[in-house]
């Protein structure tokens, strides 16, 4: 078999990102702490750099390349768009906190770059090999992330716990892809696709036991019940930047790489794992609405809501058509955004040797600044599902796509459960509005996080008054 | 001249932006909001006045449309228009909007502008509610308007106004959430989520039953009726006087609205099959509640009980059409129902509305609304006396006030479907008659009870004002009631069509 080259254009942005971060890597080498900015400022445009290639400079439709590996197509732009600008954001908020606290260092940078990394090559990946190589570079910086802390013994323990939760479920998902390419030979997901749906396969059975492998380990990236063990800890553990950092972008690269292996990959038994997945997505909302309401911490409450979250992203997956593929991407966008700005609530709030994690650090908020008090309540009202805020057109369109697919029951399960949910979101907001605060300084983060959070939640907004321009988006990559 | 003039997208976003104007003033400037608040709400009544006038008569389409596409990937679209049944409602909340700004204005010290705004908010969303055609935009609006009373009756109300308000959002929330499943399932059935698609909508009997089912519980708790009325009482005590307004004239209204805009014309056949069981609970919520009224030791209370059983009369119209089309086989009989079920919405608007400010003026001074606390209020206080017997007795259903109409043609309605229906709804006029004549007796009449009410001023000129205007327009619409059922008529008339066809698959 003779060498080909490989076509590189559809991957210059993952190529100009990975050359980026190694000039990164270099140059905080040689930094001294003083001059820190010169890495944090590199790496927003790394950030933006990578972005720019993204958005014009890798071409029309679905190119695939290297022998099938990889893919880029418009669901990966779009994906990988969302990716870089959340974690430019990310980088945007963690700047002040990091310094504050004497954790302004290069590796938390380097890390997130590698993250981020990994998780475009997740979104672009076309075979069983490439979704794993993309998983496990994003893991392993993200284990790295949260431990990053060392003087922390909770950080210890949530890295401590991420690790070891984590490899067992990259463990069971290598032996899903395992058993997946034992049956059927290939580990190229269009052609998976097409032997598994003309019976070329060794046994149905090994297929589906390679499926529920798999599930485990989707399962595991999204923090959907039972496997959501790890997530609430390892938001209470880390620094507030990781956990936004962790809680925000890795979705995105769940949800491709559930679309990618379910979808792409095993759409012709799309029945096996529908019924499966309607498991994972009722518990998900169950467990996360219900056990939210019981945290006092607003990290740990925010993980059980991501955790319902993504009970509603599953819904729309497992509705099986373009249109619940479209919601759940929609809702997985819609969560980023809301994400990112309540966690970047919580870095505003924080100051130094105060981190402003128990849900009592936000009494009287409405006291000490009217504005980003509102800004709060939007994203509280947005994640409740209460319009006109993004979020509410996020659970319309999961829920008309279950309706749509004969699932009326598991809509009105759903949304019952989101009222259950209301109630610990209302639990915020009243403490902001309703009681006083216990003492009243002066929020004092800097401008650029003010700025950034202002946007935020000012988006939010308009993207609830005027969703159309996203929905547009989220069309254009299905269908 | 207002032909091409979008009249009700200023309706409904000039008070937003007039909010958000509040809200950027800041609580520094406690003056100027008040000024500003004011205006907004005078000009935002002023513009909604060409509804009315400019209404063309006889005819039951929708006008001042407005139509422009929104989020096109659902087919949503920005669509308003008015009825015969809308109109009068918006001009009901321009109109109190104004009274409950000028009834905060020496009440509310702490975060004025933040107070201001979120009424001018909520009365935007409110008429909002009642001009949109999409369906989409109807929940938008709708459940929008959850937050700006969330926050009035949580920052500014009594003592148990968390509890309280939290009660009150999720007994609502959870109402309307069955309604958007079935607003889903609607719009995959007609590819749109225009209202006045689903009206032609055919669907069998099964999904209808489930569709009013839905319908039924979004709007039964908005009403409220017996027995999801629960959130009503502790929302009203514990609201400051402006949002018990807001809440007894407007949004309880919302419900009956939404009875006369979803329930009766995409689900006739299960609203015939089913009226039952709304008749059923509007006469117990007119005998039972009316008892409970009777025995309530707290102003506001009484009058919220009040509230509940009068709208019971609201829904019995609305359902008593059906039992009577059934037993006579014609339209005019049923056509009672309606009108008086719409004439009671709008005049209890009115009457619970200023007995609600009422009990605000004697809370204002002396920082109570136990009945026990009072007495002899009549002696210092003779003007306030007089305007509150007026609408204790229009609340008690007068003739000659607007209390009477409604329920005189509900009852009249009621006889020709049962003869005992009229009669069990007829106990109001002997209960509503008993807990407010008591309360008058109560609170006004007998030696003056302490030296608080010793103390107390009469109604000064603001007051004097707000209750005299809603004195004006009770009496009013109780002597003339011919202006709004003219302009009600043909859209009734149009309904009654629509909930005698038959919509199932044939």
């Amino acid at each position: 078999m003779e060498f080909q080259a490989p076509v590189l254009a559809p991957a210059a942005a993952e190529i100009t990102l990975l050359t980026l971060t190694c000039v990164v890597l270099l140059v905080d080498a040689f930094l001294s702490q003083a001059r820190r900015d010169v890495t944090y400022l590199l790496t927003l445009l790394t950030i933006v750099s990578t972005a720019f290639v993204v958005a014009f400079m890798t071409g029309e439709g679905a190119q695939v390349t290297f022998s099938g590996h990889f893919v880029n197509d418009p669901m990966a732009r779009v994906l990988k768009l969302v990716v870089l600008a959340t974690t430019g954001m990310v980088f945007l908020y963690s700047r002040d906190y990091l310094a504050r606290e004497n954790i302004y260092r290069g590796e938390f940078f380097v890390l997130a770059l590698f993250a981020t990394l990994g998780m475009m090559v997740m979104i672009s990946a076309h075979s069983l090999l490439s979704v794993y190589l993309g998983l496990e570079l994003l893991s392993l910086s993200l284990y790295a992330l949260v431990a990053f802390n060392r003087d922390s013994g909770n950080a210890a323990e949530a890295a401590m716990k991420y690790f070891v939760l984590g490899a067992i479920a990259s463990g069971c998902l290598l032996y899903g892809m395992s058993l997946l390419y034992g049956a059927a030979g290939t580990l190229d997901l269009a052609e998976l696709s097409a032997r598994i749906a003309d019976g070329a396969t060794l046994s149905d059975l090994w297929v589906l036991v390679g499926l529920a492998f798999l599930l485990v380990g989707i399962a595991f990236k999204f923090g959907a019940v039972p496997f959501h063990m790890w997530l609430p800890d390892v938001y209470q553990g880390t620094p507030t930047p990781v956990t936004l950092f962790v809680g925000s972008a890795p979705k995105v690269a769940a949800f491709a790489m559930a679309i990618r292996l379910l979808v792409d990959g095993l759409g012709s038994i799309g029945e096996a794992w529908q019924s499966m997945l309607i498991v994972l997505a009722v518990a998900s909302m169950a467990v996360g609405n219900i056990v939210a309401i019981a945290q006092t911490n607003i990290k740990r409450m925010l993980a059980y809501s991501t955790i319902s979250h993504v009970g509603f992203i599953l819904m729309g997956i497992l509705s099986g058509s373009e249109d619940g593929y479209r919601a759940a991407m929609y809702y997985t966008i819609a969560y980023v955004i809301m994400a990112t700005a309540a966690f970047g609530m919580v870095i505003l709030l924080s100051r130094r040797g105060f981190e402003a994690e128990n849900l009592d650090d936000f009494k009287g908020l409405n006291r000490r600044s009217p504005w980003f008090a509102g800004m709060m309540l939007i994203v509280m009202f947005s994640m409740a599902g209460v319009p006109p805020f993004l979020g509410f057109y996020a659970k319309i369109a999961v829920i008309a796509a279950a309706v749509d697919a004969n699932l009326t029951w598991l809509a009105i399960l759903a949304v019952v459960l989101s009222v259950i949910g209301a109630f610990y979101y209302l639990r915020v907001v009243k403490l902001m509005y309703f009681d006083d605060p216990a003492d009243e300084p002066a929020l004092e983060g800097s401008s650029v996080v003010k700025l950034a959070l202002s946007f935020n939640g000012l988006l939010i907004l308009a993207l609830g008054l005027f969703p159309n321009g996203l929905i547009a988006v989220c069309q254009h990559v299905f269908g | 001249m207002f032909s091409d003039f979008p009249l009700l997208s200023a309706l409904i976003w000039l008070p937003i932006f007039g909010g958000a104007v509040l809200l950027w003033l800041g609580e520094e400037r406690g003056d100027a909001a008040r000024v500003t608040a004011l205006v907004v709400s005078l000009i935002t009544f002023v513009i909604s006045l060409p509804l009315f006038t400019g209404f063309e008569r006889g005819t039951a389409a929708m006008q001042f449309v407005e139509l422009r596409p929104w989020i096109e990937t659902f087919s949503v679209n920005y669509h308003l228009g008015v009825d015969g049944i809308s109109m009068p409602l918006i001009l009901l909340t321009t109109f109190i909007t104004v009274l409950v700004v000028i009834a905060g204005w020496d009440a509310i010290k702490t975060r004025v502008s933040q107070y201001f705004a979120a009424f001018l908010i909520m009365e935007g969303l409110m008429n909002g509610v009642f001009a949109a055609l999409d369906a989409m935009l109807f929940y938008v609006f709708w459940e929008a308007m959850l937050i700006p009373m969330f926050i009035i009756i949580g920052v500014w109300g009594g003592p148990r106004r968390v509890y309280a308000t939290v009660k009150f959002f999720l007994y609502t929330f959870f109402g309307s959430v069955f309604m958007l499943v079935s607003l889903i399932y609607l719009y995959m059935q007609t590819g749109s989520y225009e209202i006045l698609d689903f009206h032609g909508q055919s669907l069998g009997m099964q999904p209808q039953i489930w569709i009013f089912l839905a319908f039924l519980f979004a709007f039964a708790v908005k009403v409220p009726m017996w027995p999801v009325h629960t959130w009503l009482p502790d929302a009203h005590v514990e609201a400051p006087t402006g949002g018990s307004v807001i809440l007894a004239a407007i949004m309880l209204k919302m419900g009956g609205y939404g009875f006369l805009r979803f329930s009766l014309p995409i689900t006739p056949d299960a609203s015939r099959e089913l009226d039952w069981l709304i008749i059923a609970a509007s006469l117990v919520a007119v005998v039972y509640i009316g008892l409970v009224a009777l025995v309530q030791q707290d102003m506001k209370k009484l009058i919220a009980y009040s509230s509940i059983a009068h709208m019971g009369f609201v829904t019995l119209g609305f359902f008593i059409a059906f039992a009577v089309y059934a037993r006579t086989g014609a339209l005019d009989g049923a056509a009672l129902g309606l009108q008086g079920g719409m004439v009671q919405m709008v005049s209890h608007g009115l009457i619970s509305g200023a007995l609600f400010l009422c009990v605000g003026v004697l809370y204002d001074r002396m920082h109570s609304r136990r009945i026990d606390d009072y007495g002899g209020v009549a002696n210092t206080m003779p003007k306030f006396a007089a305007f509150m017997v007026l609408f204790a007795l229009a609340n008690a259903g007068l003739p000659g006030t607007s209390g009477f109409v409604g329920e005189f043609l509900v009852i009249l309605g009621s006889f020709q479907a049962n003869p005992w229906f009229a009669f069990l709804a007829a106990t109001t006029l002997v209960l509503g008659a008993a807990y407010t004549l008591w309360l008058v007796k109560r609170v006004l009449y007998g030696e003056v009870a302490n030296e608080g009410v010793a103390a107390l001023e009469d109604l000064n000129r603001r007051e004097f004002l707000l209750l005299g205007v809603l004195a004006v327009f009770v009496l009013l619409l109780g002597v003339w009631p011919a202006p709004l059922l003219e302009v009600m008529g043909p859209t009734l008339d149009h309904l009654l069509q629509q909930i005698s066809i038959s919509k199932l698959v044939p």
